[in-house]
């Protein structure tokens, strides 16, 4: 009996129980088009996070305090003083220390309540210097950014994100007014032009004013010069590595301790996108995990039903082998049966994902990456999954004694 | 001339559990080519033991059983099925349809298995058809059929691989009276043109339709129905 005629057999039988083989398939179909989904996502959010933080500017390396149990001793009396100040910024940017290093941004940041003459709001405000503009790569649409001379005076100027200037002044231009954040006054100078969402915060809604004046009138921080991060830019790609060490030896120098006792932490756009890939891959196995064993139900699903299918046709095996059916043929039968209703559970499980895609896309605003390899792999995994379910099955049936078989009524 | 079946000292024992039952006692048999053997015996003599050796759907535990030429007593069950498929036309009491394929399929079915190609199968099956009567009838399924048309369907299905034997267990015990009338000219008219059969059944008149009559009992066959009854 050749394989056309086999196949043709088994949709037949599987045709004969239409809604049963239809149930039999959901199994797999759903498993197939969670396991694509959740993977998807997962790729998907990968790839946004690393675009993100490559359009957070180039070559930028970014310096974090970070608390160790080494130094905790004799540095927790600061509470929640940053471990970083001015003065290692003013040092890194110093050419003898940090060669490679072409701009420095110390930035402090926190919440503010905003205030315009028609409009409340909440962002983000950021302390920083001119040189910020250059680390994260901003352009204005409006106006202009502070300069060094308005840090110098600790000048009451603000530049602001997109969104909040539209928040706060719907009407008409924003340069020139007010704007109160934390009941301090301060004259919005520019617009920055628009630079989208990122990881944890909207780039848009931000408030961005000298490092001085948020240090003399904004800081909640007990220490006056202390900063939250340090950005800094190398000069081109090639040096960031170099500039990147020079950050390193300054800072443990500087603040007297070594690099297993480090009170800061220096992290580079590379070592960022490899923590978060490395996260949203942790995240992905979990949730794959989840959906695969959805999938393996399912598989449990095709065997079960295939020993129900054989159990009830122990007459048509029994027949058939009177007829002339070797083992073989009967036991290939059953494969074949499990195999198509595995291939067809996944191809439409296929279809689903690539629909669940489409649509999950826009909803969750995120992208759904789908890849061909990984449609491939679903399609043969499904093809397996329905064969291994019918291995059991189908030896039953091709080891059925034809007597036993015919006297069964 | 060699005979078209054999059987010499077969015995079957089947084992459940600790009893052993021995269902066939040693028995010998010769059926000549072109023959129509009825084998008659009451239920528990042991001649559905019997048919199914005949059959090639199991073998006998001692004893040697030729069919065709071929000795079967000690084959593979792959090699059992191909000499199923090739040498025995099965007719059974409960027809045995499948209920889902039209009459010209069920027809093909052992064709099918025997690796024919499908214009030649739909061929062969419709002339086997067409022998049975069947002819306006090919494209409906069993449950649109009688009980005697399905019969006949399974006659023409036993006939398809132009068979060394037909064997027919029971072939009327499903039918009313006028269908088994229908069956059993049919058989005559098969064995006329040359078909060797072997029916097995407990009904002595539908067994007085064959050339010849074996009575079993016992497991054993008895040369007479007048000796099985001494013997009781």
């Amino acid at each position: 009996m050749g394989w056309a005629e086999t196949a043709r057999t088994a949709i037949a039988a599987l045709n004969a129980r239409r809604l049963r083989s239809l149930l039999t398939m959901l199994g797999i179909l759903i498993g197939i088009a969670a396991v694509m989904l959740t993977v998807g996502l997962g790729q998907g959010a990968s790839a946004q996070i690393t675009a993100q933080i490559n359009s957070l500017g180039s070559n930028m390396i970014i310096v974090t305090p970070s608390q160790t149990t080494s130094s905790g001793g004799f540095r927790g009396g600061g509470g929640s003083a940053s471990t970083l100040t001015t003065q290692d910024a003013t040092m890194l940017a110093n050419t003898a220390v940090a060669p490679d290093v072409a701009a420095v941004a110390p930035t402090s940041s926190t919440s503010g309540s905003l205030q315009s003459s028609n409009s409340t709001w909440t962002s983000t405000v950021v302390g920083t210097v001119p040189d910020w503009q250059q680390v994260r790569a901003r352009t204005l649409a409006s106006g202009r950014f502070f300069t060094d001379a308005e840090v110098e005076s600790s000048a009451a100027v603000a530049v602001i994100g997109a969104d909040t200037a539209s928040e706060l002044f719907s009407s008409g231009s924003p340069l020139g007014q007010n704007v109160s954040v934390n009941g301090e006054s301060f004259t919005v100078i520019g617009v920055l032009d628009s630079a989208g969402s990122s990881l944890s915060s909207n780039e848009d809604d931000t408030v961005v004013v000298p490092l001085s004046t948020f240090a003399s009138r904004l800081s909640t921080s007990s220490t006056a010069n202390s900063v939250s991060s340090i950005y800094l830019e190398a000069t081109d790609a090639d040096s960031l590595s170099a500039a990147y060490q020079e950050v390193q030896t300054a800072l443990l120098a500087s603040h007297q301790v070594t690099s297993s006792d480090a009170d800061f932490t220096v992290s580079t756009q590379a070592s960022l996108v490899e923590t978060a890939t490395s996260i949203t891959g942790v995240l992905t196995l979990l949730l794959g995990g989840v959906a695969a064993i959805s999938l393996l139900v399912g598989g449990i699903g095709v065997m079960n039903i295939m020993l129900v299918s054989v159990s009830e046709r122990v007459r048509e095996i029994g027949l058939r082998k009177a007829l002339g059916a070797t083992p073989g043929v009967i036991r290939r039968q059953f494969l074949v049966e499990a195999g198509i209703l595995g291939t067809l559970g996944g191809v439409v499980g296929i279809a689903l994902g690539f629909i669940g895609a489409a649509i999950l896309t826009p909803i969750l605003g995120m992208t759904v990456l789908i890849s061909i390899p990984a449609t491939l792999l679903a399609l043969v995994v499904s093809l397996a999954i329905g064969i291994v379910a019918g291995v059991y099955p189908a030896s039953r049936a091709a080891k059925l004694a034809p007597i036993d078989a015919l006297r069964s009524e | 001339m060699r005979p078209m079946l054999s059987m010499s000292g077969v015995t079957k024992t089947y084992a459940t559990g600790a009893i052993e039952v021995q269902a066939l006692r040693g028995i010998d048999l010769a059926v000549q080519g072109g023959e129509y053997l009825a084998i008659m015996g009451p239920s528990g003599s042991g001649k559905s033991t019997l048919m199914h050796i005949i059959g090639c759907l199991d073998v006998p535990s001692t004893g040697r059983y030729e069919l065709d030429g071929t000795d079967v007593s000690s084959m593979t069950e792959k090699e059992l099925a191909e000499v199923r498929n090739h040498k025995i036309g099965f007719v059974f009491q409960a027809f045995n349809l499948l209920p889902s394929l039209t009459a010209l399929r069920n027809v093909e079915l052992p064709l099918v298995y025997a690796g024919v190609p499908a214009a030649d199968r739909r061929e062969r099956a419709l002339a086997a058809l067409t022998k049975v009567g069947l002819a306006e009838r090919v494209q409906h399924r069993p449950g649109e059929l009688s009980g005697g048309q399905q019969q006949r369907v399974s006659v023409a299905r036993a006939l398809v691989t132009n068979p060394a034997l037909i064997l027919a267990d029971e072939p009327t015990g499903n039918l009313d009276s006028r269908s088994t009338r229908d069956i059993l000219e049919l058989f005559s008219e098969l064995n006329e043109a040359g078909r060797t059969i072997v029916m097995i059944t407990h009904e002595a008149d539908v067994a007085a339709h064959a050339q010849t009559t074996a009575h079993i009992y016992d497991g054993l066959i008895s040369p007479s129905p007048a000796t099985a009854g001494v013997s009781l």
